[in-house]
């Protein structure tokens, strides 16, 4: 009964991620690329939480804090470069 | 052992509908129109989708007698950072000039932005 609950919420899952990679691909702007990049993100840490579950390890859950912060920081990246052209400014004081 | 197996069956069924808001939110990804009402379905529904399944699972853990402090702090920290980076892209799209979708009927940020360039130069 779990294991096909699960296997379920798995299978909707792959369809989640397989219309972001749609949207990836077709999406007109730079931004809705790097918004499907975040929302890719996300969904991979859905899909460990549910496989962790799955085969009963609680080894894999620093995936998903690593996952978390690695996404947030490459949105960041990305969403600062296309609004101001850098993402690291110099310092501006010389 | 009765009652553990339904409290795991209530926690993997807290996972299937975080999956379902999820996918109901790539959906919302693909059928609206311009980029801010995307980012609108996408921030809240996949946060709220990835709220129930790490819920979910750390209440699956939880009733074992495993508390994981990763764990809590994945979900505290998705939670914190989910809408911030929905609003930084939203913020980029905006001052990079992608336009609104045909639909929308009123831009009250548009004269504030003018105006504040306007006060700059």
């Amino acid at each position: 009964m779990i294991q096909g609950i699960l296997l379920c919420s798995l299978t909707f899952l792959s369809f989640a991620i397989f219309v972001t990679v749609f949207r990836l691909v077709k999406g007109p702007t730079a931004l809705d690329r790097v918004q499907a990049l975040d929302a890719l993100g996300i969904n991979l840490i859905s899909g460990v939480a549910i496989f962790s579950v799955f085969i009963r390890s609680t080894g894999f859950f620093e995936v998903i804090l690593l996952i978390g912060i690695l996404s947030f920081i490459g949105t960041i990246a990305f969403a600062r470069f296309i609004e101001r052209g850098v993402v690291i400014e110099r310092n501006q004081s010389d | 052992m009765n009652v553990i197996n339904q409290i795991e069956l209530a926690a993997v069924f807290l996972i299937l509908v975080g999956t379902i808001a999820s996918f109901l939110s790539a959906i919302g990804f693909i059928r609206l129109p311009d980029l801010y009402t995307r980012a609108h379905a996408l921030s809240k529904g996949s946060t709220m989708g990835v709220l129930f399944i790490l819920v979910g699972t750390f209440f699956f853990f939880f009733i074992d007698g495993y508390f994981s402090i990763r764990l809590f702090l994945g979900i505290l920290f998705v939670f914190l950072t989910a809408p911030v980076s929905a609003h930084v892209i939203v913020r980029a799209a905006y001052r990079s000039n992608v336009p609104l979708a045909k639909e929308s009927v009123r831009d009250d940020l548009k004269e504030v932005l003018q105006e504040e360039v306007y006060n700059h130069k």
